[in-house]
């Protein structure tokens, strides 16, 4: 595949003297969904923002599409969408007057069917008169989305798209996110939810203090850090994990009311047939049991401290 | 040129105008309206001609810029700086568009506003005083010339000033005192002479002069001296400007 974004050697340091971003290499390819990983303060905002232009890289090169984005800044930027992360919007404007700035700052000629389009896509078509500030936070947010796409871009970047927004319609954003993408959209977004990555992404790339940790396919990265919790929330107080459980990766927790095991997803046998057995032959009651799979982020946490 | 990016800016901003146009035009006709029964009948009445003109009638230029200028420094310092507030300035920097567009755009519909405002005061004033106006095209062009000079020099405030104090103290502190000193309720000629010669110092003067000029063919200073002042202007916040945003200042990181 070839790279529509290709970043060289890029360095950010901000004006108070703090490196976010130490020597970023980084393709992506035409086409693809490439979700960011990485705690806060990570510099995943500082990379988008130098992409489109917002921040201004203090070393290394990036072309869009071959385009340089200081030298051919008309094209490079023409090409892209940018939904920011914080919630920066208008508030007496209404909702179709927006989009049609966005796409005429664009440089496109008008077209009320796509901006039609787009409105319904995100369920806002009823709300293309109401005034900004009568919507709901989430609302707000799908205007932002809204907005990147009134110019129809080629590559689209999402900063943290679902944060605020409720179950049923990050179901409905991710629908939208993968259409754009089988119209041949790339996207990038970052997100702190694994389970939006791992349903959304093609690569996965983790970021941490200014550096990319690791660019992978997702399937590969995923195999590669599963690491699963089973909970069992208990019926009585448990003093300590009696020792016939003792061979089993068993944690309990303060308060004595919840055990968690750990499990690898990878391994033929997770144990847990046996754990269970275990538990009911020790005579512990419990009322109810979860299996939670750790958050790319609890799991990188634990590879930045094992480096 | 990507001219459907500044038609885009400049009716936003427009939008913006047409939707507060009560207060827009209430407020420049009721104060001219008050400045003419004021300074105009009441204290007018008991003052000579000033080089045969009414006094009243010597007033209007004056007004008229004293609130051109005072609009086109803070719709164009608001209009730049809002976005920067509210955070909405990223899709300005991350849009296909040149430092020139997003200037003629925030700039174009500021002092389209103000020239507006301009218009209804001499519309408002023309219900007090009989004048009429020698050189209409040379007044147009005064107007246009300064409108456009306030609002960039608002625009640069707009993109310097980091709160909302500092958006108000400008046009506050600088623009209104150099306004009512420089002539707009009275001649130059008025003065004693050393503070004569200080005034010359003052920019309005020479806007003041040249646009009263273009109704009455008196003034203060030359009209080729007032003229060429107010281009220099132009041209300072020009350069102020380009040099913005080539280095990016105060709208990247
Ligand atoms: N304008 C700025 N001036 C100085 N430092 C900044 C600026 N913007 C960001 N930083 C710093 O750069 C680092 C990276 O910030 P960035 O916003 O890129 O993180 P992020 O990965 O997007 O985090 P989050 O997940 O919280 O959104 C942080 O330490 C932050 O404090
Ligand atoms: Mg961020």
């Amino acid at each position: 595949m070839s790279a529509i974004i290709s970043i060289k050697n890029l360095s950010k340091t901000y004006e108070g003297g703090f490196q976010a971003l130490k020597d970023i290499n980084l393709d992506i390819n035409k086409g693809e969904i490439i979700a960011l990983l990485g705690p806060n303060g990570a510099g995943k905002t500082t990379l988008i923002s130098s992409i489109c232009g917002i921040v201004t890289p203090t070393e290394g090169s990036i072309t869009i599409d071959g385009f340089d984005i200081e030298k051919d800044y008309r094209e490079a930027r023409a090409m892209i969408g940018l939904v920011p992360q914080e919630l920066t919007i208008e508030t007496f404007e209404t909702v179709n007057n927006v989009l049609e700035f966005s796409r005429g700052l664009f440089g496109k000629k008008k077209d009320p069917a796509h901006i039609e389009k787009v409105l319904k896509s995100l369920s806002l078509w009823d709300k293309k008169d109401d005034r900004l500030m009568t919507l709901s936070g989430g609302m707000k947010r799908r205007v932002l989305i809204g907005k990147a796409l009134a110019h129809e871009p080629e590559i689209l970047f999402l900063d943290e798209p679902t944060a605020g927004v409720d179950v049923e319609l990050r179901k409905e954003m991710w629908e939208t996110i993968r259409e754009l993408k089988e119209s041949g959209v790339t996207v990038i977004l970052t997100t702190h939810y694994i389970d939006e990555a791992e349903k959304m992404a093609d690569r996965i790339g983790v970021i941490n203090q200014g550096q990319i940790i690791l660019v992978d396919e997702k399937k590969a990265l995923i195999q590669k850090m599963g690491e699963k919790n089973l909970m069992l929330h208990l019926c009585e107080k448990l003093a300590e994990i009696p020792a016939s459980l003792s061979n089993y990766n068993l944690q309990l927790n303060d308060d004595g009311m919840q055990l968690r095991y750990s499990y690898d997803v990878q391994q033929e046998d997770t144990g847990i047939t046996g754990l269970l057995e275990g538990i009911e032959a020790a005579n512990i009651n419990y009322r109810d049991l979860e299996t939670k799979q750790s958050s790319l982020e609890e799991i990188f946490v634990k590879l930045v401290q094992k480096q | 040129m990507n001219y459907r990016a500044i038609e885009a800016i400049y009716k936003y901003e427009m939008a913006r105008t047409w939707r507060t146009l009560a207060q827009s035009i209430v407020s420049p006709v009721l104060s001219t309206s008050l400045y003419f029964v004021v300074f105009g009948s009441a204290i007018g009445s008991r003052m000579s001609d000033i080089d045969g003109i009414s006094y009243s009638a010597f007033l209007v230029p004056g007004l008229m810029m004293l609130s051109l200028l005072t609009q086109s420094v803070s719709n164009a310092s608001f209009g730049i700086y809002f976005p920067r507030f509210i955070g909405t300035i990223f899709e300005l920097l991350s849009a296909p568009v040149s430092t020139l567009e997003i200037v003629l755009g925030y700039v174009g519909a500021a002092a389209s506003k103000s020239l507006i405002v301009g218009c209804i005061i001499l519309l408002t004033a023309s219900f007090f005083v009989d004048m009429q106006i020698m050189h209409p095209f040379l007044m147009l062009f005064f107007l246009l010339l300064t409108a456009l000079t306030f609002s960039m020099l608002g625009f640069i405030i707009g993109i310097w000033a980091d709160n909302f104090e500092k958006l108000q103290v400008v046009p506050l502190l600088i623009i209104t005192p150099l306004t009512f000193l420089g002539g707009s309720f009275y001649s130059i000629n008025m003065l004693p002479e050393f503070w004569q010669t200080v005034t010359l110092f003052n920019p309005v003067v020479y806007l003041i002069s040249g646009f009263r000029w273009s109704f009455y063919e008196i003034s203060d200073v030359d009209l080729w001296v007032s003229l060429g002042m107010t281009g220099l202007f132009l041209l300072i916040c020009l350069v102020g400007i380009y040099w913005i945003f080539k280095t990016g200042y105060r709208l990247k990181n």
